[in-house]
């Protein structure tokens, strides 16, 4: 009887020293500081050329190089409620040389064809990954000699029981034009510079501002398809031209394009993916355009990823996308003076265009030719438009995790 | 602008109608969903090509892209 009351005693303060464990899940989890979890490098070359400039009303050379470098690092930790945090600093640096650029002075003579764009980007997102929820914040900035732009972003988004995710996001950009006109708009105050180059002590700058919401939802199908909805509903206010883009009249006079100083855009958007057998998948995606400068677009693309083996994939890929022109949009020396808004920007033209190309993706579970990289891709595309623009994209990402 | 908000409607019913009609897919049943050729966003390489497109073309957004800043003026 002794030895049964003992077992029971015992038995009592076992179960009271397993329940003396329970506790709340936040103690339980304990807080891991942000660390380092992946690198991100992406570089591209980029080629075009053509034979209307805008800075020169619609003819005229638009060759252009660009070479394109962008960083981003990523640091991930969790706080005391088992919240993931991930933080993401990026910096990117553009060189561009456009030969149109010459023709800023009316005889072809700037000397100012190339160019240097910084823009860092800094973005922190909050998880909560037993809701289903996150939170994240965002800011953003770019610097180049003639343009520049500050931009904040603010998004939420919430996953559904049946493998659902709705998103949202908020963005302004908050950009400054610099007002550098062609040379025979110039004022008469700006002087004359030893190489015979105009001094230009200070342009003046107009606002542009442009507020953007983005609505999301993307849903699982089944094992093998999924889908995604994406709606931008965007505002643009201030100047939306750009001061040295020409435009010449039926009479042979030139001005300075002039645009409306707002504009509405409604794109929306489908992507649609489907893992097809065990090798081959199909990345689907449509867009519809709307806005109220008259523009109406349709954008279509394939990219058909295979795998050669679970951990190399080939990836070609096609676009198609047709617009309309924009109700202000005239080729060269079409323009009536009468007319209140004008422009010869061919971005604004009606026209078709296909981009063609493919790639290759690399990521071995030992890392890339066995070192710490966890995935290589290299892209490459070709693009023509119906209005003779032709250009060239090779684009490489390198990612360590 | 009617048959702009027509075909979003439209567009957003039909996904809408792929939603209630999905199959409910375990976490252990997504190996293939979460495969990083099937990721619904715009993959990192491609970021240079969406840039110089909106630069180029009249229409942009509805990409998971940026929607404004940088002028891509040449």
């Amino acid at each position: 009887m002794k030895r049964i009351c003992l077992t029971v005693v015992g038995m009592y303060f076992m179960l009271l020293h397993a329940f003396s464990q329970v506790t709340s899940d936040s103690a339980l989890f304990k807080s891991r500081k942000l660390k380092l979890d992946e690198v991100n490098l992406v570089s591209s070359y980029y080629t075009q050329n053509g034979d209307h400039s805008a800075i020169q009303g619609g003819i005229g050379s638009e060759k252009v190089t660009d070479f394109a470098n962008g960083i981003e690092l990523k640091w991930v930790g969790w706080d005391a409620k088992g919240r993931k945090n991930t933080l993401a600093a990026g910096l990117g640096i553009d060189h561009h040389t456009a030969a149109s650029q010459a023709w800023i002075s009316k005889t072809g003579a700037s000397r100012h064809t190339d160019g240097l764009r910084i823009y860092p980007s800094l973005d922190w997102t909050r998880e909560n990954e037993k809701k289903g929820s996150s939170v994240s914040l965002g800011g953003y900035y770019s610097n180049e000699f003639n343009y520049q732009s500050l931009g904040l972003s603010a998004g939420i988004s919430q996953k559904t029981k049946n493998n659902g995710e709705f998103g949202l996001k908020l963005s302004g950009y908050f950009d400054r034009v610099k007002l550098i006109y062609p040379s025979e708009f110039e004022p008469a105050t700006f002087g004359v510079g030893g190489r015979g180059e105009r001094d230009h002590p200070d342009y003046g700058s107009s606002p542009r501002q442009t507020y953007t919401a983005s609505f999301s939802f993307s849903q699982v199908i089944n094992t093998r398809m999924q889908a995604s909805l994406l709606l931008d509903l965007v505002e643009q206010h201030g100047y939306l031209g750009l001061p040295f883009h020409r435009v010449f009249f039926t009479d042979g006079a030139d001005s300075v394009e002039r645009l409306p100083s707002n504009r509405f855009k409604l794109p929306i958007g489908v992507r649609l993916n489907y893992f097809l057998g065990d090798r081959v998948i199909l990345r689907g995606y449509y867009r519809y355009y709307w806005d109220n400068w008259g523009v109406r677009a349709h954008t279509a693309s394939l990219e058909v990823p295979v795998k050669i083996t679970p951990f190399f994939s080939v990836i070609p890929l096609y676009r198609y996308y047709t617009q309309t022109a924009a109700n202000y949009f005239e080729p060269y020396g079409t323009h009536a003076q009468s007319d209140a808004y004008y422009t010869s920007n061919y971005a604004l033209a009606h026209f078709n265009s296909s981009f063609f190309g493919g790639g290759f993706r690399i990521a071995p579970p030992k890392g890339v030719f066995g070192t710490h990289m966890t995935s290589l891709e290299l892209r490459y595309g070709h693009y023509t438009q119906t209005t003779d623009l032709v250009s060239d994209v090779i684009s490489l990402h390198l990612q360590w995790k | 602008m009617i048959r702009t908000i027509g075909l979003c409607t439209g567009m957003a019913f039909g996904l809408a109608g792929f939603a209630v009609g999905c199959t409910p897919v375990k976490e252990y049943r997504k190996n293939r969903l979460n495969d990083s050729e099937m990721s619904l966003s715009s993959r990192k390489v491609e970021k240079n090509e969406l840039n110089f497109q909106s630069y180029r073309e009249g229409a942009s957004g509805a990409n998971g892209g940026k929607t404004g800043g940088g002028c891509g003026c040449n």
